[in-house]
């Protein structure tokens, strides 16, 4: 099959909109069972199935639309009430919704043609169907979408059998006899499209007899004619003899609500009313250019259907359906406006330069400082604002809610329930939170994870379940809201909870910690995100081994993000990761050691405090608290002369505060995030770096690392 | 260091994978005294010594970061690779920014080394080069492509891929992290 640009590019958002459906599918199906009104959502699995089917229609991929054929029919069924909803039914259907969105990855593939071995595998899952079918397929008529409008015709007319479609007005130019040629045989020839069902001859035109002229066509005839032809293959009969002559090709009355509907059912994007009269075949190419010629030609300006109608090639009824029609498709396209699809990589490009943007905005300013021109650093003022706005609005522009990734979990919990044999519901809270997609793309894995582990570790089985007083149906919960600059995310199962004991046993046993310490519960709960670390006796397919945690772990540290675990024994285990609402800028906090700069996410500054100078301790009082702090200066192994008077920026992380000694206190600054690159991958306590106003690069500090780093440190030594 | 080579071509057995630099145009640096050459197409650019972020906890071969126009590059001491001690800075050092390919990862990554000072750029045919020695030139010998002969001394052509291996370079970092969390405190 030969494709040109056009077709590709329509065929590539031919996919993408498949996808979208099938995933409004799939979210239908599995919410058919809980829906309260599962009429609705049959409603719109079917309109998903028959969008897929028809698009898929127009670009002939009829592997495809036969499939979907299958499923749609089952629908339809389901839709009149014929079929009931059970969990069965929507376990044989979810599969089918894999297959089509494997057929359509094809198709983004390049292979537009049927693969035997999908088609096997597609025949099988219909044939899981088959119970669900009828045995007839009556629905196979009214809704298979002929990707041609001559042939839709074709079907609807069978239903006006023993009606003509056609009315037929001619009255041929006075002079074809001369011409040699027959009106007779034009009407002979007619029936080699159709039936004539009904024709009159009208003689009004006729002149006395004395002044006849023998040689000359004064009749004219009505014809109604049953045919399957269009209009325009009429009217080609016609064509040696238009020239002078009166022929009016009309669809019959009867025949005007078909057509009405035809055009209501048009989707085209094209807004024209010729067009669109064209497209349902009510008028012929020619009768179209001769109406826009006579629009030209007008005098005062009148509109395309008046004339239309004034030249007898269509009645008014489809006019008025044409035009309303059009007022639809403007609506449509208003509406569409809202949206614009952009390519993710141009968005990223606007976001980096954006970045630079604001580097170089805060060095003009810097610049600006440096000189005593007022209005200089008004200016760099009022476009560091400027800027700042900017950078706000371009990262919203990445924002997308959480839900289509929540959403996926749903095929998840029905999965992997069935296949623990565990009833489990999923709950999801605050889908439409929303969150940077770059955040998105990366958390789908781990939250995977997560929710895999807590169906499988955490739900117990219905009769231990029965046996704490629990609802045998065991509940996983998915939340997301936003906190302070970021979201979080919550997976909570009311399952059994973390078994505390055992997993300080297996980390002093594996060395973890040394034996005697008991930290705090958090700190245990921490261990089951070290490498192999397992207190499962029996490993089974989904988790166990000891393996994910870790790497769980690792992707939200990655994002810049952390998790944390609250257990209650019996009563369930609620994970709660942190992740920034954005990869690219963060608000920061510069600070000076020494000769370098160093940038502290603002989020988790709480506020500064001059160092007592007569401490030599690693802590200090901060209004009747012990306050830890981490000489930077020290860590960092930092020479140089020391400022007289050091200060100390407190830190909250996860509901602890620590201190960090600085020499310098530089005030905030938004930091554009550029990675150290692989090669700095293991250095703790440091999340990356961004470029000042003076060029200097600055490293951004990570501060729940340098404060786990010194806690471990204290517990070794 | 003839003899040398000599000796190497007797001992198949201590000879590791040969990968002899290939003749072509060379940029060539001094370091310590020694003069080393690179492949011209490695090269980027050469850029005067300024301007360093140090990243705390790295192993001394990593100096730090420069900002090369608006990206952050890592920037490497061959000396201290070498393990001959770190280079002093003086007027006329400078920062070589090569292109290095992170296997693991599959992409370029730009590194920065410094050098004492640059030389030129020269030519040198495939008659001129020379097997590396096994030994004897004081660095890894992975570390070598080939010597080649020029105005009656050696040059060292060094294997970037190997000098520069940010697979590796990461990895030792990490050892010395381990090193400092045990040792020290």
């Amino acid at each position: 099959m030969n494709i040109d640009e056009d077709m590709q590019e329509a065929l590539k958002i031919f996919t993408v909109e498949c996808n979208e459906l099938l995933e409004e599918m799939e979210a239908c199906l599995l919410g058919l069972e809980t829906s309260t009104e599962p009429s609705q959502t049959i409603n719109s699995i079917f309109r998903a199935a028959h969008t897929i089917k028809g698009t898929a229609g127009l670009f002939g991929l009829d592997h495809i639309v036969k499939f979907t054929h299958v499923i749609e029919s089952l629908l339809d069924r389901l839709r009149n009430g014929e079929l009931s909803v059970t969990s069965e039914l929507i376990t044989a259907l979810l599969p089918c919704c894999d297959h089509l969105s494997r057929l359509i990855l094809e198709v983004i593939n390049g292979s537009l043609e049927e693969n035997p071995e999908a088609t096997e595998c597609g025949n099988r899952l219909l044939d899981a169907l088959l119970p669900y079918q009828q045995t007839t397929a009556t629905t196979e008529s009214h809704i298979t979408v002929l990707p041609e409008t001559t042939e839709r015709v074709e079907t609807l007319a069978e239903k006006h059998s023993g009606y003509g479609n056609w009315l037929l007005f001619l009255q041929f130019n006075e002079n074809c006899l001369r011409d040699g040629m027959d009106p007779l045989s034009f009407i002979h020839y007619l029936t080699t499209l159709g039936e004539i069902v009904d024709l009159a001859t009208f003689s009004y035109t006729l002149p006395d007899v004395i002044s006849m002229n023998p040689e000359l066509s004064y009749l004219a005839f009505e014809i109604i004619l049953k045919t399957d032809a269009d209009k325009e293959a009429i009217e080609n009969v016609f064509e040696f003899i238009r020239e002078g002559s009166n022929i009016h090709i009309l669809p019959l009355e009867n025949r005007i609500p078909y057509y009405v509907e035809l055009i209501n059912s048009l989707t085209e994007e094209d807004a024209q009313l010729g067009s669109l009269l064209l497209k349902s075949g009510v008028i012929t190419p020619r009768e179209l250019e001769e109406g826009l010629k006579a629009q030209q030609a007008a005098q005062s300006p009148c509109r395309i259907g008046e004339i239309l109608v004034e030249q007898r090639v269509v009645q008014q009824p489809l006019i008025n359906a044409a035009l309303e029609k059009q007022q639809q498709i403007k609506d449509n396209k208003a509406k569409e406006g809202q949206y614009i699809r952009v390519e993710a990589d141009r968005l990223d490009r606007l976001i980096n330069l954006v970045g630079e943007l604001v580097i170089s905005s805060a060095a003009a300013k810097l610049k600006g400082m440096q000189t005593t021109d007022i209005s200089l650093q008004e200016a760099n003022t009022s476009v560091v604002s400027l800027v700042e706005e900017v950078r706000d609005s371009a990262l919203q522009l990445r924002m997308v809610s959480i839900g289509t990734t929540f959403n996926r979990f749903h095929r998840v919990a029905h999965d992997v329930s069935k296949e623990l044999g565990k009833d489990i519901k999923l709950v999801i809270n605050g889908a439409e939170t929303e969150v940077d997609k770059s955040v998105v793309e990366k958390i789908g894995d781990p939250l995977l994870h997560l929710v895999r582990n807590a169906m499988d570790h955490g739900i117990e089985r219905a009769e231990l379940r029965t046996e704490r007083g629990k609802p045998q149906q065991g509940t996983i919960r998915l939340n997301a809201y936003h906190s302070s600059g970021n979201i979080v995310i919550e997976v909570s199962d009311d399952g059994g909870g973390l078994n505390r004991d055992k997993i300080l046993a297996k980390a002093v046993e594996r060395g973890l910690i040394p034996a005697g310490i008991v930290p705090s519960d958090q700190d245990i709960y921490a261990f089951i995100f070290e490498p192999g670390f397992s207190t499962v006796e029996h490993l089974s397919n989904l988790s166990g081994r000891g393996v994910g945690m870790d790497v769980v772990k690792r992707n939200i540290t990655e994002l810049r993000g952390s998790i944390f675990i609250d257990s209650q024994a019996g009563q369930g285990t609620t994970l709660r990761i942190q992740l920034p609402l954005t990869l690219a800028i963060i608000d920061g906090f510069l600070a000076g050691v020494g000769d370098a700069s160093y940038v502290i996410p603002l989020d988790k500054v709480v506020e500064c405090v001059a160092l007592p100078s007569d401490d030599h301790h690693d802590f200090m009082e901060l209004r009747g608290e012990v306050l830890p702090f981490i000489r930077l200066r020290k860590l960092f192994n930092k020479n140089g002369a020391t400022v007289r008077r050091q200060n100390v920026i407190v830190v909250e992380h996860a509901g602890l505060k620590a201190g960090l000694v600085v020499d310098r206190l530089m005030g905030e600054l938004q930091t554009v995030i550029k990675p150290l690159g692989c090669l700095f991958e293991h250095v703790q306590g440091v999340s990356g770096s961004t470029i000042l106003g003076s060029g200097e690069v600055a490293l951004i500090l990570d501060v729940p690392t340098l404060v786990q780093q010194q806690e471990y440190r204290q517990i070794f030594n | 260091m003839t003899a040398i080579a000599t000796v190497t071509e007797k001992l198949p057995a201590v000879q590791r994978e040969l990968q002899t630099a290939s003749a072509g145009q060379y940029l060539t640096f001094v370091l310590a005294g020694e003069i080393y050459a690179l492949g011209i197409l490695n090269i980027k650019e050469i850029i005067d010594y300024g301007q360093l972020t140090e990243v705390p906890m790295m192993p001394s071969f990593v100096r730090g970061v420069i900002n090369l126009r608006g990206s952050v590059v890592p920037v490497v001491d061959l000396s201290a690779r070498f393990g001959k001690g770190s280079t002093p800075i003086v007027k006329r050092t400078a920062i070589v920014i090569v292109e290095t390919i992170v296997q693991h990862l599959d992409t370029k990554q730009n590194v920065g080394i410094i050098v004492d000072a640059v030389n030129e750029v020269i030519e040198i045919s495939q008659q001129d080069i020379e097997q590396p020695p096994s030994f004897g030139s004081g660095i890894r010998p992975d570390f070598i492509n080939g010597m080649a002969r020029r105005d009656n001394r050696f040059v060292i052509l060094l294997n970037v891929d190997r000098v520069l291996s940010v697979e590796e370079m990461a990895n030792l970092s990490k050892a010395a992290l381990g090193d400092r969390e045990h040792g020290s405190n």
